[in-house]
């Protein structure tokens, strides 16, 4: 009895979603079923680091620092206050470079980017800091928007790197936790050679 | 070097390796002198363990000379260290609250999607395990590199032997916490499945945890005669009913704790465990669970129940019944090495606990492969077997 009760309820809120009638939950936006913001899609993680906000703000804020946790990217380069150049690795041992900006900044509190207008790729980032409960440290939430598979480049890129724009963003925040709380990032490997990496 | 290496089930050799190199500022290098065969490594032997590739090295249980130090290591070379086969940062939420089998950050990200899928969270990390947990080399090799050295091993004081605090590595701790998990009060009854090496600690530290009566069950003569000698009374669950035996033995109540130490390949030949055989066969990732089963089943109304034992997967069957309606409690983990090995080996430095009595075999590291099949096929004469990668072949 108390089943049938149950599966009831379920179907009703399934139906009531679909027709979007439902009530919002408090649910960050990357972990709705319907996970697109307009033409990007979102990905994004949470993670708790017991250090800081103010220092890993500023480890962030610095956009030189992020390729050392975020692998995809080769290097990134400021070019104003606000500006930075990225190049990102692309297959065949190319690479493709875009302008990006500054979009919203909060010391210690959030940073958003935004690839410029015109960019061979279409991108957007978001991340903020938060004190976690009962000083277990800083809570830092990152969300990326990424084209979806679609376009020339953006299918390429899609296939061949950003294949799994989740399974990365989750690699880059946990990659920035060994880093910023450890002072470096584990390896199974035994060799220079064959460092594994994703 | 030469190292034990993993090249399917039941199928491990002493192969070349090139010589581990210093990666991570933490990090160290040692020079083995003993490094021993676990049972867990028996599951890995077995094929039961999803994620392990042909070419690991395996042996979490390793002890030895420092060599080489990265920048950030605090180790000094020449010193001798036990390391724990659990590898922790020391700075996570998880290593601050003692609960260094959870780390957070030693296991290499790429690692941690597995376990991410498979459990709900990603799991720490160990030495010569499955890619599960980090996919790093293990220690039955003349060479072994140590991450995060500055957490982990504990430098040995002059002129204690190698046999005496090599299990500070694994097995000791992981009986201390198995006896720990059970919560023993004055007056209990501890019921112990599994005479291995795990199980032999797990008796005598319920013992000097203050336990009235350790009864341990196992069907391998020899290693329930090791049992006695701390004092366990013994069960021998083929000549015996185990749980009309417990009951008996406990005036009707039932143990008040009891202790899986046995995990995933219970033997018997009893219904439920052929039908999980079967199932373990066609694919890895089934847990054959006979011996959990009968300890929820034989424990008292509102006992406790510790898990030492290794599953890595499903169980079907599971007694769930059992815990809920007897309110039992459950507590289990890889160990937490780290948080013990100090005060076990001042333990062992005042005569305390006995850490020699199990080893059965000493062969040089040559002979690895020889071992794994004696300590898998002979379990009632090989107890506990330990390398010498230093020994003459
Ligand atoms: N939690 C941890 O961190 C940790 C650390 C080390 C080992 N372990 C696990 O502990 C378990 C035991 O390790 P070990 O080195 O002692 O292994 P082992 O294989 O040497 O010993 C297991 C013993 O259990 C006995 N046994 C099998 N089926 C039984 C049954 N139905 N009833 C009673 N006894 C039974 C066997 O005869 C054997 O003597 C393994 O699962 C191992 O992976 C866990
Ligand atoms: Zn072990
Ligand atoms: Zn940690």
């Amino acid at each position: 009895m108390a089943q049938e009760t149950h599966h009831d309820t379920a179907d009703e809120a399934q139906r009531a979603d679909a027709a979007g009638t439902a009530q919002r939950d408090d649910a960050p936006k990357r972990t709705r079923r319907d996970d697109k913001d307009g033409d990007l899609a979102i990905v994004g993680r949470s993670v708790t680091i017991n250090r800081p906000r103010a220092e890993l703000f500023s480890y962030w804020r610095d956009f030189t620092n992020l390729p050392s946790f975020m692998h995809a990217i080769e290097r990134i380069e400021m070019t104003g206050d606000r500006r930075s150049t990225w190049t990102v690795k692309a297959p065949v041992g190319q690479t493709v470079t875009f302008e990006t900006e500054v979009t919203g900044l909060v010391e210690n509190e959030e940073i958003g980017w935004c690839s410029v207008e015109g960019s061979q790729i279409k991108t957007s980032g978001h991340v903020t800091f938060k004190d976690a409960p009962a000083g277990r440290g800083t809570v830092v939430s990152a969300e990326i928007g990424y084209e979806p598979p679609g376009g020339d480049v953006g299918r390429l890129l899609a296939k061949l790197f950003m294949a799994e724009p989740n399974i990365q963003a989750r690699h880059e925040l946990k990659r920035f936790k060994m880093l910023m709380e450890t002072g470096e990032i584990a390896t199974g490997a035994n060799h220079k050679s064959d460092r594994g990496d994703d | 070097m030469r190292a034990l290496t993993w090249h399917g089930n039941n199928d491990v050799r002493v192969d070349t390796h090139p010589d581990p190199e210093i990666m991570n500022p933490k990090d160290a290098i040692l020079k083995v002198t003993s490094t021993a065969i676990c049972g867990s490594d028996l599951h890995l032997y077995d094929g039961v363990i999803p994620g392990l590739k042909s070419g690991d090295i395996l042996g979490h249980e390793f002890m030895g000379e420092v060599v080489e130090t990265g920048p950030k290591s605090t180790l000094r070379k020449g010193q001798r260290v036990v390391v724990p086969f659990t590898i922790s940062c020391g700075q996570c939420f998880f290593c601050q609250n003692q609960l260094f089998s959870a780390c957070d950050n030693t296991n290499p990200v790429e690692k941690q999607d597995a376990s991410e899928k498979l459990y709900g969270h990603a799991m720490g990390s160990a030495f010569g395990y499955s890619h599960l947990t980090g996919g790093y080399a293990g220690g039955q090799a003349e060479y072994v590199r140590v991450p995060f050295s500055d957490v982990g091993p504990i430098v040995i004081p002059d002129g204690m032997d190698d046999d005496e605090v090599l299990f500070l590595s694994d097995i000791l701790p992981t009986g201390w916490m198995a006896a720990e998990n059970a919560q023993i009060e004055p007056g209990d009854t501890v019921a112990v499945w599994g005479a291995g090496p795990v199980g032999l600690f797990a008796v005598q530290c319920a013992m000097i945890m203050g336990a009235e009566q350790v009864i341990c069950i196992d069907h391998y003569p020899r290693r329930l005669e090791l049992a006695q000698k701390f004092g366990a009374k013994i069960i021998n669950f083929e000549e015996t009913h185990v749980r009309e035996a417990l009951m008996e033995m406990t005036g009707g109540l039932g143990p008040d704790a009891v202790i899986d130490a046995v995990g995933m390949e219970a033997h018997g030949f009893v219904v439920d465990n052929v039908l999980d055989l079967v199932k373990q066969k066609i694919a890895p990732g089934a847990d054959r669970g006979h011996a959990l089963r009968q300890a929820l089943l034989a424990c008292r109304k509102g006992g406790r129940v510790s898990v030492p034992g290794v599953y890595g997967g499903m169980l079907d069957k599971w007694p769930l019944g059992a815990m809920m309606e007897k309110g039992l409690q459950i507590r289990g983990g890889q160990t937490h090495v780290q948080k013990y090995t100090q005060d076990l080996l001042r333990r062992i430095q005042e005569g305390q606990i006995d850490t020699t009595f199990l080893i059965s075999h000493r062969l040089p590291l040559e002979k690895a492969a020889e071992g794994y099949k004696n300590f898998h096929d002979q379990q009632n004469e090989w107890t506990k077997v330990v390398l010498k990668p230093g020994m003459a072949s």
